[in-house]
């Protein structure tokens, strides 16, 4: 086995092989989280990543919160609401929305997806290290589950202005947090570096990258 | 005495995660990301995020975070008087939430941040796990200060009825935004290996900043 090191404190150890589904490696001193036990995992995160893209297409989609003042009907998606900031001249702020709750989370599926589907099959994907630099980078900013409650928030705020109506995508953004949280225990960046070491190259990309060698040459 | 990565001279990869001797490369071989000790320029960067965090948190509570606008006139309310609303409608829950959103979390956020800073700025060995701990729950929690903008977006985007009632958004909820998104650069920013380095600091202090 090759040592590793704590990403939060940089003690260097051996790595323990786990066995029981579910155990998780902590660091001795600091206790930082350091890999997951991982077996059969990359077919759950599979599932599970096409079944959050579904659901947050369908959330965007749809109207989260319908609302009855007096007669008067309204009712709103997530783009609608980004779109009323940027109407009120608040256009960093419609970013800020758009980005954490519609780009991000979208960018950070599909990065699974594209991560995860050939790993499953065996094949090393096209630019594995910077989609997973992106994914990293990304995952920070996708706030599905603090939009959840926000609109909860909201809900309450507003019932006592007028009669509210939960819409269609109100369920699909609970569903899609559900979902996000299981895949975050789930995916482990250390195991997808294993199933990377593991895999092999793309046929076509190898070949490519002869024709490639051999032009210049 | 404990054996870290950066004394044997090894670098950890931010990306892959695999250990790589410093001297053999300056990229990761496996992924070819660039490899250093610890995170460059970590704590001029993170003490920049976190002033420009605390500058704007001054508007962002003082200032306008929505308008309502009726025929009985016009009602302002602030982030406080937003959570005082909810406390006088009976919903407390609700109302303990939304103040552990908007008040609590990022005030610990601030706070938090200049005790790392400042810790690890004096070299002190004290509380160390406690501090990495910390560090740990200000990664898990910042993102819940979101919430005050969601609940005015949404707002915004349904009380849009001119005879009747009208919802604008105020400036203080782009100050509150930004203080949100920098205090969150400023904790990713931040390398919590630096408080551990009073033990056995990097061999190589250029690095380390
Ligand atoms: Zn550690
Ligand atoms: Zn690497």
């Amino acid at each position: 086995m090759t040592p590793i090191a704590c990403h939060e404190c940089d003690l260097l150890l051996m790595p323990l092989e786990l066995s029981a589904a579910r155990s998780q490696a902590y660091c001795p001193r600091c206790g930082a989280r350091l890999y997951g036990c991982h077996h059969d995992r990359l077919e759950k995160i599979l599932a599970l990543t096409v079944a959050a893209l579904t659901l947050l297409v369908t959330a965007i989609s749809f109207p989260i919160v319908g609302l009855d003042i007096q007669g008067h009907y309204a009712e709103t998606t997530v783009l609608d609401a980004a779109q009323a900031l940027w109407r009120e001249e608040r256009g960093l702020l419609a970013g800020l929305v758009l980005l954490t709750t519609v780009l991000m989370p979208l960018f950070e599926l599909g990065a699974v997806l594209w991560l995860v589907l050939p790993l499953w099959r065996g094949w090393r994907p096209w630019g594995f290290a910077r989609v997973f630099r992106l994914l990293r980078l990304a995952q920070p900013w996708a706030m599905v589950e603090v939009f959840v409650l926000g609109v909860l928030v909201s809900l309450v705020k507003l019932s006592h202005l007028a009669d509210v109506l939960p819409g269609p995508a109100m369920a699909c953004f609970g569903g899609l947090m559900a979902l996000l949280a299981a895949l975050s225990v789930l995916i482990d960046p250390p195991a997808l570096w294993q199933a990377w070491d593991a895999a092999r190259p793309l046929p076509f990309a190898g070949g490519a990258l002869r024709r490639f060698r051999k032009a210049r040459a | 005495m404990t054996v870290t990565a950066a004394s044997r001279g090894l670098a950890v990869c931010e990306v892959c995660g695999r250990l790589t001797p410093l001297a053999e490369a300056a990229h990761c071989p496996r992924c070819g990301a660039p490899l250093h000790l610890r995170k460059p320029g970590s704590l001029g960067r993170c003490w920049a995020l976190l002033l420009s965090a605390c500058v704007l948190y001054l508007p962002a509570n003082l200032l306008v975070v929505m308008q309502t606008q009726s025929p009985f006139g016009t009602e302002e309310s602030t982030l406080l008087s937003g959570v005082v609303f909810l406390w006088n409608s009976g919903s407390w829950s609700l109302a303990v939430v939304v103040f552990a959103a908007s008040v609590v979390v990022p005030m610990l956020k601030l706070f938090s941040l200049t005790y790392l800073l400042l810790s690890v700025g004096r070299r002190s060995v004290r509380h160390r796990r406690a501090r990495s701990r910390l560090f740990r729950l200000l990664e898990l929690i910042g993102r819940w200060s979101m919430l005050d903008v969601y609940v005015v977006t949404l707002l915004v985007a349904l009380v849009q009825v001119q005879s009747l009632a009208v919802i604008v958004p105020g400036p203080g909820i782009v100050a509150f935004g930004a203080v949100v998104v920098l205090s969150m650069l400023a904790t990713m920013a931040f390398d919590p290996r630096l408080i551990w380095d009073v033990e056995s600091p990097p061999p190589f202090p250029g690095k380390s900043e």
